[in-house]
């Protein structure tokens, strides 16, 4: 469970986050949701240290992160996974070489131990004979995928998602949010998906919180974000012709 | 400008800390090796051939004087360009060439989101990435000198002996003239201060880039321009201390 107390953070004057509080549950997928601009990403990063938090507490199961050293925080970080906007895999390394690479920094497995669990995560985003492809020469969906296993070759207790299915195709889109939500489940994982994305919404989100100008607004799950009358989250969820025809 | 030699200095400490693992440590190093060493070789000897036939021509065409013996042109080519050329024109050449990759390579790191990808991996970005070009640069830089030295006498002996200006033997025996082995010494150890620059100023600049491809170039500008300034700077520094 990752569960952030009272965060704000400012960037030049400008306040970004407003004194959040939120609990992300172990083996579910949590998603944060708003308009761009709204924070969603700051909080993520604050939540993942990227960003330090102005005030406030980060902590992860007990275990207070925003008040520990750099160097503390690299052994919790060994336990967290993340999925980049952008995948932000090694455009240097083969698909094979960046799903091995936290294999080979953080485990003394031999060669072909670590090949095997290369192979194994590959196979579990459902993709294959794609080993000794570089970054570039793969598709979008396939980039997300192979971020995906390369963040779970480590099995770590806690997944974070930046916009995992921003600019996929909607079957994509889908592939990806089934397989995080299903992967979440197996390994029991604290999974934080930040999204704009209303499909991803009806179909995983079991818990989720809606960020409005660094305020949260609502917290709830996909069936009570559907029937709130909570005029901003109405606003952001029923933006579109289709989601106004789907609650009629 | 004081924050900014605050964040060099932070970085370059940063960056000299124990690896996370020594193999991968290896691996990165040998990788550098290449990167940085067999591929400038190329570059670094066709520049030092041509320079070395160049300065012993100009040597010979400047001597008027009977008085001044032909074996000069060997003596001053030697000494400009173990004392000058080598270590520091070519330091100045793998700024732009090794530097610049340097800066490209982080700094793009830095915009696509790969170097926070190592930090949520709890892996020191900063000593992945930059300790091993540090240290590859120290070490194949200093051979990269001496091949250079080599080349550059070679090329003053060849443009000699095509142009006809000064014999075989008087070429050798300028060369041989009132050599000082310091003088090698002085120019390793300038080429290795150089190498550190080079690399660790490159790195800095790659690592603080923000933005876009745009921001990439800018800092790939900026460290070959401030890398340049401080070879300079650090060659003045060095000489008045080892050889005045």
């Amino acid at each position: 469970m990752i569960e952030v107390r009272h965060i704000s953070k400012s960037f030049k004057g400008l306040q970004v986050l407003k004194d959040i509080s939120a609990t992300f549950e172990k083996g579910q997928t949590n998603l944060i949701i708003g308009q761009s601009g709204s924070g969603k990403t700051v909080l993520m990063k604050c939540a993942v240290g990227l960003y330090s938090v102005d005030h406030g507490q980060v902590i992860y199961d007990d275990r207070i992160f925003s008040d520990m050293s750099e160097h503390e925080r690299m052994n919790i970080r060994k336990e967290v996974g993340m999925l980049f906007q952008g995948g932000a895999l090694f455009d240097s390394k083969t698909v094979e070489e960046n799903v091995m690479f936290p294999l080979s920094m953080f485990t003394k497995q031999s060669f072909e131990e670590k090949l095997e669990r290369v192979n194994f995560c590959l196979k579990r985003v459902n993709l294959e004979n794609v080993n000794k492809l570089y970054p570039s020469e793969l598709s979008g969906g396939m980039i997300k995928r192979v971020a995906i296993a390369r963040a779970i070759s480590v099995n770590p207790k806690y997944l974070f998602c930046d916009e995992p299915n921003s600019g996929l195709d909607p079957h994509t889109a889908g592939m990806i949010d089934n397989l995080i939500s299903e992967i979440t489940k197996e390994y029991k994982m604290t999974t934080i998906i930040n999204t704009h994305d209303m499909n991803s919404v009806l179909e995983i989100g079991e818990k989720v919180i809606f960020i409005s100008e660094g305020n949260l607004c609502w917290t709830g799950d996909k069936h009570q974000a559907l029937n709130s009358d909570n005029e901003k989250l109405n606003n952001f969820i029923f933006a579109n012709e289709l989601t106004r025809r789907l609650k009629k | 400008m004081l924050s900014t030699v605050g964040k060099y200095v932070l970085l370059v400490r940063e960056a000299f800390r124990r690896p996370d693992k020594g193999s991968v440590f290896r691996k990165q190093l040998l990788f550098e090796f290449q990167s940085l060493g067999l591929e400038s070789l190329g570059i670094v000897l066709f520049i030092s051939a041509f320079t070395g036939g160049i300065a012993a021509l100009q040597t010979a065409y400047n001597i008027d004087s009977p008085l001044i013996p032909l074996t000069m042109v060997g003596f001053v080519t030697r000494q400009s360009i173990i004392l000058e050329f080598s270590p520091t024109i070519i330091s100045l050449i793998l700024v732009g060439k090794v530097g610049s990759r340097i800066t490209s390579e982080i700094g793009t790191m830095k915009v696509t989101e790969q170097i926070d990808a190592l930090k949520i991996m709890g892996v020191n970005p900063v000593n992945y990435l930059i300790l091993p070009k540090i240290t590859a640069a120290m070490i194949i830089n200093p051979i990269l000198i001496i091949f250079s030295i080599v080349v550059s006498l070679l090329g003053g002996y060849l443009a000699c002996e095509l142009s006809g200006l000064v014999t075989l033997s008087d070429y050798l025996k300028g060369l041989r003239l009132d050599f000082v082995p310091f003088t090698v010494i002085y120019a390793i150890i300038k080429t290795i201060v150089f190498a550190f620059l080079i690399t660790s100023v490159s790195g800095f600049y790659g690592y603080y880039t923000e933005g876009g491809a745009l921001d990439v170039g800018n800092s790939s500008t900026k460290a070959v321009v401030n890398t340049s300034i401080l070879i300079i700077l650090f060659d003045l520094i060095l000489t008045q201390l080892m050889l005045v």
